[in-house]
């Protein structure tokens, strides 16, 4: 598992990458990857291109960065999911509170 | 050349120069020491005295050195004793039997002071390693048998608080690993004083104490909540709060509810983050009763959707719920159950047979017991015997006389259910007590009458097939949700004395009535799934009749105690 961030150029938007297995041993890197002292983002997408497997804590970690990212107002898509990442999300039906493309 | 630390060092050699010699070194370097002159004398010695540490002759007679450390390291068991072999031997077959024997390292004669106090050291720094692993080890080992003392307790307290009776209902099956709750799992059941029945799958994020902690409330309020008659999306909604309010924002409870009439054949079901739940004709075609909804814990109490899907059900289905352990399950080989398996095993099995299959499929898969699903499946059939609810105090007979109306309007009827308070009411009158199931599926049946017939025009014959069943589920959600105007009168007396008593019940809706006359008269038997509820009435109370300015009357009757 690695969790990697780049923000864009104007600072507006901050791209999360993650990779391998998305599960309670990410914890701590995808905080840090979303708690960068340099970017205050209004924007968030999460790539998950490289993610095979997501576990529930996973769906815990993204609760906790909607909830950073302003609750209800909070902007995040979550992009590249592969099928069973996406039937994860599917069947917690998360598509009520993300943007999944 | 001092150490700051002394051990106590035995010393075993037959040359009394050389023990001497080396008694001085090591006594020199701040060590007790120990002398033995044969391996017989170690080992008395070390059983007698305990020395931390062995410089060991290997040739000695009586007892060689190979023997001697062998013994010595038996009685040390765990404990590192460090043995030091003294040894002219140069040959590396001689060294290797050193080792074998149980031996750390050795010197060569003649002995150096400098390298003898440097391994001397060096084994100490070992043994103090060896030490602290030992006492971590046995510290790991005590904290995880208090843990399973904590969680067996724990277990205990929760076992009275959530398994209220509800799960040995002869028409229920299911299957839980004692472990499941501090897997996040729980399995809650119960009967509504109305008879229909509640069970309620849930499967927290996370393990441990923090998942175990959070059911408790939930298993609390659902008990609660389907004693007092509350409906299944007003439990939904409390739920949700509740879990929203006490659990951190990471954690949430993936839940599916099934609310079965067994009178009415009705199924409510409400699935959030679950697998796809299955309902299973006699004739085995299946519906999935998916998941629609966020789990409970994760919306705020005013984005909450309570709103559960509605079948229509015939004697001889079958319910079934599982918790993600059974399809996301691995084997040793880290190959997935999966979804395909399950549904080649729904496929292959007649109904009556689907839960030994199932478990026969996951033990075969798995090659041993899994300790971390859940699985549960209903049957319906006849209502299962009602629970006899305890009467905590005997009826003292007493003059009772009173009279309450309500009026429920359009804002009532659509946001709120008064039937659970009406009972509180009602169940203050003790000789009603014994009889609040039979009042309680009397009221239910009055108040839907007149809402979904009287107030909102519904008609019953819409109900004939499974289609039209969900059409008029749909439809009377959007009535509702549309209602502005139109009522409901409810007219309750009570009339006792020390020989006996009686409870009328009236009730009046504002729409345009529906032929009571005819349905009474003609004991209706209407065609399809719709239309069971007046003759239910009539079953359950003691008299129903037909008034032209009160609506519908119902009366129950108590003779004085026998």
């Amino acid at each position: 598992m690695t969790i990697t961030s780049q923000p864009s150029a104007d600072g507006r938007e901050l791209t999360i990458i993650i990779s391998g297995r998305f599960d309670f041993n990410a914890h701590q890197a995808f905080r840090e990857a979303y708690l960068r002292p340099d970017v205050s983002p209004q924007r968030y997408v999460l790539d998950l291109q490289g993610a095979n497997y997501l576990d529930s804590s996973a769906l815990g970690m993204l609760l906790l960065l909607r909830d950073h990212a302003g609750g209800d107002e909070a902007d995040i898509r979550l992009l590249n999911c592969n099928p069973d990442v996406r039937r994860i999300l599917q069947v917690s039906n998360f598509e009520k509170l993300f943007v999944i493309a | 050349m001092n150490t700051h630390y002394g051990l106590t060092i035995l010393v075993a050699e037959d040359s009394p120069v050389d023990r001497m010699l080396l008694s001085t070194i090591v006594s020199r370097q701040g060590h007790r020491v120990l002398t033995a002159a044969n391996g017989l004398e170690a080992v008395a010695l070390f059983e007698q005295e305990r020395p931390q540490l062995v410089l060991m002759d290997a040739l000695m007679p009586v007892m060689d050195g190979f023997e001697a450390a062998r013994a010595i390291k038996a009685m040390a068991g765990d404990e590192l004793v460090p043995i030091i072999f003294l040894t002219s031997l140069s040959e590396n077959e001689a060294l290797v039997r050193c080792l074998e024997a149980g031996g750390d390292d050795f010197i060569a004669k003649p002995y150096n002071p400098i390298v003898l106090q440097a391994k001397i050291k060096a084994l100490h720094r070992l043994r103090r390693l060896q030490a602290t692993v030992l006492e971590q080890r046995d510290l790991i080992a005590r904290r995880n048998q208090q843990l399973l003392d904590e969680q067996r307790a724990a277990k205990a307290i929760f076992d009275k608080v959530a398994h209220a009776g509800g799960l040995d209902i002869p028409n229920v099956r299911y299957r839980q690993s004692p472990r499941a709750l501090f897997n996040g799992d729980l399995l809650l059941a119960a009967q509504a004083p109305a008879g229909q029945m509640f069970v309620l799958l849930g499967d927290f994020t996370g393990h441990g104490l923090p998942a175990a902690i959070g059911a408790m409330p939930l298993a609390e309020t659902f008990y609660g909540m389907t004693a007092k008659g509350h409906a299944s999306g007003d439990i939904l909604r409390e739920l949700n709060g509740k879990l929203k309010q006490i659990l951190p924002v990471e954690m949430f409870c993936c839940v599916a509810l099934l609310d079965i009439d067994f009178h009415r054949r009705v199924l409510r079901v409400w699935n959030g983050g679950l697998p796809d739940g299955y309902l299973i004709r006699a004739d085995g075609s299946r519906i999935a009763l998916r998941s629609r909804h966020l789990p409970l814990g994760v919306l705020a109490p005013a984005k909450f959707d309570g709103h559960c899907e509605t079948y229509p059900l015939q004697d001889g289905d079958r319910l079934l719920l599982l918790s993600d352990g059974v399809v996301e399950s691995r084997n040793a080989r880290d190959e997935l159950f999966g979804e395909q398996r399950l549904l080649e095993v729904l496929e292959r099995s007649a109904p009556e047979q689907l839960f030994d299959r199932i478990e026969q499929a996951l033990a075969a898969f798995h090659g041993q017991a899994q300790d971390d699903l859940s699985l549960v499946e209903v049957t319906i059939g006849e209502p299962p015997p009602r629970a006899t609810p305890s009467l905590a105090a005997p009826f003292e007979p007493r003059a009772l006389d009173w009279v309450a109306e309500f009026e429920l309007r359009a804002d009532s009827l659509r946001t709120a259910n008064p039937l659970p308070l009406i009972l509180q009411v009602l169940l203050q009158t003790q000789p009603l007590r014994p009889r609040a199931g039979a009042i309680y599926t009397v009221l239910a049946e009055l108040y839907s009458n007149a809402l979904e017939h009287g107030v909102l025009a519904l008609d019953s014959a819409i109900k004939r097939d499974a289609t039209g069943f969900a059409q008029y589920y749909e439809l009377r959600r959007q009535r509702l949700a549309d209602l502005r105007h139109g009522h409901i009168r409810l007219r309750l007396q009570v009339h006792g004395d020390e020989a006996g008593g009686c409870l009328r019940i009236g009730i009046r809706d504002s729409g345009a009535g529906f032929d009571v006359v005819r349905v009474l008269a003609e004991d209706y038997r209407p065609a399809g799934l719709g239309g069971r509820g007046l003759r239910l009435v009539r079953q359950l109370s003691d008299s129903l009749e037909h008034d032209g300015a009160d609506g519908l009357i119902v009366e129950f009757r108590w003779g004085a105690r026998a």
